[in-house]
């Protein structure tokens, strides 16, 4: 549930495709966007807000890894797996609350799925501390 | 609606809801007993002590942890093991099976009752049992429903298969492991239905309880991707399995690299990537989901998954070209030796000298799983016909199980689970259709007859439940009435079962059925299973019991008489024994992590005096032991082994060790006076076979294992001597001479005492002082 990548993955869409058909992309990938803002609830928004950080953090971790080094290997897997982790259990949240999807979750309420959110990102963080070393 | 017999009306639903419910926890209650109780043949036919040779190892790190503490047991390193190298236990093991007793022990000590840890140990296989048939209760619920889930839970509880690698005494990684490997298993599966990070989370944290505890965790690892990327290629893909495998795999990865045996692995190696491939593949259809979802354009779609395709090859491709960049380590051989069988013989001797690691026979199924075997492959086929997304995870359980049980014995332990879960659906959809009392309508629909009920203390209620759960239902046992209806006389509108007597037929031949299981299992658990493998028994013609307790003897003789540094050499087979019940430093142990010090010792082993002594004197090696069976007929001795000490001494020093001089000219192996020169220079032929004539008084010295006659004047050692031989023969323990004082030749010194004059006209040449 990716959901924030509206911006950047079409980008990439767009230069993937972009020698097949790219007006046809371009009208969709503007489509999509549009979509996006008018039927996407404000808290969904803010979800997605912080998805994206969420990503650039761990992208500056990762590119950090890739150029300069990867010394404390520990340390990077720490940061870096916080990073997924947190993104991942950011966006199970948010495809939990999203209202579209409330056939699918029936055991679960949005308030549950936020404490299950919570409860998740403790045990993440307690295991991304102990790594840190 | 007729009904085949009457049942108490005018029950409240609390009151049958609160009977059922007592009852099964009663049942729960009785199954945890009768999994305690009947893995206590070896405690209460010989004594509480641990068995086999890898649990002594747990055993005496268990002590370490607890006389001192965590911290200690963390960093312990272990300098007796591996003699001249030492060990870094804290980093070279999995602690959960160590840190479970030792919070134990504390929990007990915390309550007052100060509880002997060796007890602990013993008999925490048992108990853990009873976790499992909890466990397996939960699992095969989410399966079918209350009543297959207790069924469940009664063959777990006595499956021999599982009884074998949990019995009092085996404390072993499996003992706990069992139980972590259904529990994860079930909040996976519960996970999944709810689409809870809750459950996720929890499921990733016996995850790492599992990693703590068990190499096997790999299982794990592999299993729940291959089920998510099934759901996804059967198009299941939910919000709820993006949920599920996202939160199990982000906090399970991290946490699986909190132990320290693990530590990088599982970014590193190959059997850790196929969950971080289907991770990256779940984002990719999330993400084209919720685009999906945003836009309606079908040409858009075709594009997106087109694109998801790509990705997804991409993502392998990336992957393999890691793995041939050497950036992830390729398969381990363990696990390699899994997919092809001939790989570890031809080229790790080792792993093929361990006798768990061969194919599984036939018998030992049945044996195992007795009518659980049968039931098995029809309770898959039951699963196919309803394949709920839970369905589909027994179904690839049982197909992967099935295909590892049958490469290699010892993960018959895996397959069980998924045997007990799989019979006891199939049994509980038969009794549920035969307890069911509704009798079928004259021309009726079909749909109407099979109501579920759905548990079997339920199938009371009859109408209630029926109704409720018998429209879901029908669908699932269309093929099932075709040959109940071939099997009961029916007019062609009537289907169903009519009358009380083909009902108790069928379920009297139930519960035979069950009975002739329990028996089963009884048997082969009190016969096959409960023996101490440190105390050997046979009979006496008058029936009483003969025990014999040579390594015992032999072990504390080394503990008592020798001083506590002494080295001793033995194969590794004896390593963690002598280590835990003699506490002296070995050589080499069952922890086989250096191939090279393994083949010092077979080289050791299986050259002559002359080329021996010096490998021994370089290795302070004060005692050599070897397990001897000549005399009592113990087979599993070390001449039987030898040729294994051969080999892999071999595959270090081809050009000095040679498997084909140890046979006769004929390719036969052979003890007796026509064994080879090499093999009767050997040391462990002479090591075994010293003195041994001298026992049948100038009779043929006949050995029993091999039913060879050794040659009259017996070999001859010239470098060591016999330090002690226990009571049977078992245990041969020499003493590594020192080096003679006035500088000869250690022979040539033997020799002159012996009063045997020194040959003119070949000098012999002065051994030089060792380095």
């Amino acid at each position: 549930m990716a959901g924030p990548k509206g911006t950047s993955v079409s980008s990439q869409q767009k230069g993937k495709a972009g020698s097949s058909s790219v007006p046809a992309i371009q009208a969709a990938v503007d489509s999509l966007w549009k979509s996006y803002n008018d039927t996407t609830s404000p808290r969904l928004k803010l979800i997605d807000a912080f998805l994206v950080f969420i990503m650039l953090t761990g992208a500056a971790q990762f590119l950090y890894c890739i150029l300069v080094t990867n010394y404390p290997f520990n340390a990077f897997l720490a940061g870096f797996a916080s990073s997924i982790g947190q993104f991942v259990l950011t966006a199970s949240l948010r495809s939990q609350v999203n209202p579209e999807n409330r056939e699918q979750f029936k055991d679960v309420s949005p308030e549950r799925a936020f404490a299950d959110f919570a409860f998740g990102s403790i045990v993440l963080h307690f295991f991304v501390f102990n790594f840190l070393g | 609606m007729p009904v085949a017999y009457s049942l108490p009306s005018g029950l409240s639903p609390s009151t049958v809801a609160n009977i059922s419910s007592l009852l099964r926890i009663g049942a729960l209650f009785f199954v945890s007993g009768a999994a305690i109780a009947s893995r206590l043949f070896a405690v209460i036919n010989y004594e509480s002590i641990i068995h086999e040779f890898d649990p002594w190892f747990n055993y005496r790190a268990t002590r370490v942890l607890a006389s001192k503490g965590f911290y200690e047991f963390w960093n312990w390193f272990d300098p007796t093991a591996w003699y001249p190298l030492g060990r870094v236990v804290g980093g070279t093991i999995y602690p959960g099976l160590m840190a479970t007793s030792g919070v134990i022990y504390n929990v007990l000590r915390w309550l007052n009752l100060p509880v002997d840890i060796r007890n602990i140990c013993v008999l925490l296989a048992p108990g853990f049992s009873a976790f499992t048939a909890w466990s397996m209760y939960m699992f095969t619920k989410e399966m079918k429903d209350e009543s297959a889930g207790l069924l469940a839970a009664v063959f777990i509880g006595i499956a021999p298969g599982y009884i074998s690698r949990s019995v009092a005494g085996s404390y072993d990684n499996e003992a706990i492991a069992i139980f972590l490997l259904m529990f994860t298993f079930y909040l996976w599966i519960k996970a999944l239905k709810v689409g809870s990070a809750f459950f996720g989370t929890l499921a990733a944290l016996f995850y790492f309880y599992m990693v703590a505890a068990w190499g096997g965790y790999a299982f794990i690892t592999n299993m729940i991707p291959l089920h998510a990327l099934t759901l996804l290629f059967m198009g299941r893909y939910t919000n709820r399995l993006y949920v599920a495998y996202s939160s199990w795999y982000a906090v399970g990865t991290l946490s699986s690299m909190q132990v320290p045996f693990v530590g990088f692995l599982p970014v590193r190696t190959s059997e850790h990537m196929a969950a971080l491939g289907v991770f990256g593949l779940l984002q990719l259809v999330a993400f084209t989901d919720l685009v999906r979802s945003h836009v309606s354009s079908k040409q858009f779609q075709s594009l997106l998954r087109y694109s998801v395709a790509v990705l997804g090859l991409l993502g392998a491709l990336t992957i393999s070209a890691m793995t041939m960049k050497g950036w992830i380590a390729p398969w381990t051989g363990r696990f390699y030796s899994l997919w092809d069988t001939g790989y570890a013989k031809k080229y790790i001797p080792i792993i093929a000298s361990v006798s768990e690691h061969q194919p599984t026979a036939w018998p030992s199924f049945f044996m195992d799983l007795h009518i659980l075997i049968v039931l098995f492959p029809a309770g898959v086929f039951l699963c196919f016909n309803e394949l709920r997304d839970e369905h589909v995870f027994i179904i690839l359980y049982a197909v992967v199980a099935s295909y590892f049980a049958g490469v290699m014995v010892r993960l018959m332990l895996t397959l069980t689970p998924v045997v007990c879960v799989s019979a006891a659906v199939a049994l509980s959809t038969l009794l549920d259709r035969y307890m069911d009392p509704t009798e079928p309508e004259d021309t009726s629909v079909p749909a109407q007859i099979e109501t579920e009920s759905t548990s079997a203390t339920e199938a009371k209620t009859p109408s209630k439940k029926a109704k409720k759960t018998g429209a879901a239902t029908t669908s699932t046992t269309d093929s099932l009435d075709a040959v109940i209806s071939s099997i009961i006389p029916a007019s062609p509108k009537q289907k169903g079962i009519f009358g009380v007597v083909p009902r108790l037929v069928v379920i009297g031949n139930v519960v035979l059925m069950l009975s002739a299981f329990v028996a089963h299992c009884t048997w082969v658990t009190s016969n096959a299973y409960s023996s101490p493998s440190v105390v050997l028994s046979s009979n006496n013609p008058d029936g009483s019991k003969h025990i014999i307790d040579d390594f015992r003897e032999a072990y504390y003789w080394l503990r008592q008489n020798t001083p506590t540094d002494a080295v001793v050499m033995s194969w590794w087979d004896y390593g963690y024994q002598i280590a835990g019940m003699a506490d002296r430093p070995t050589l080499v142990d069952n922890n086989t992590w250096n191939n090279t010090h393994i083949a010092t010792v077979g080289k050791a082993m299986s050259s002559s005096e002359e080329k021996a002594y010096p490998i021994l004197r370089k290795h302070d090696v004060d005692y050599v032991l070897v397990i001897f069976g000549g005399l009592l007929g113990y087979s599993g001795d070390d001449i039987n082994k030898f040729l294994w000490m051969v080999r892999i001494a071999q595959g270090v020093w081809p050009e000095e060790i040679q498997e084909p001089q140890y046979f006769t000219p004929r390719g036969e192996y052979r003890v007796d006076a026509q064994a080879s020169e090499t093999m009767k220079n050997s040391l462990m032929y002479k090591m075994s076979y010293y003195r041994f004539h001298e026992l049948f008084g100038g009779g043929a010295a006949v050995d029993r294992v091999r039913n060879q006659q050794i040659p009259a004047p017996g070999p001859t050692l010239d470098y060591l001597d016999e330090a002690f031989t226990s009571d049977n023969w078992i245990v041969r323990i020499y003493q590594v001479k020192k080096e003679d004082l006035l500088g000869r030749d250690l022979k040539s010194a033997n020799a002159f005492t012996h009063g045997k004059k020194r040959k003119r006209g070949k000098p012999l040449p002065r051994r030089k002082a060792l380095p």
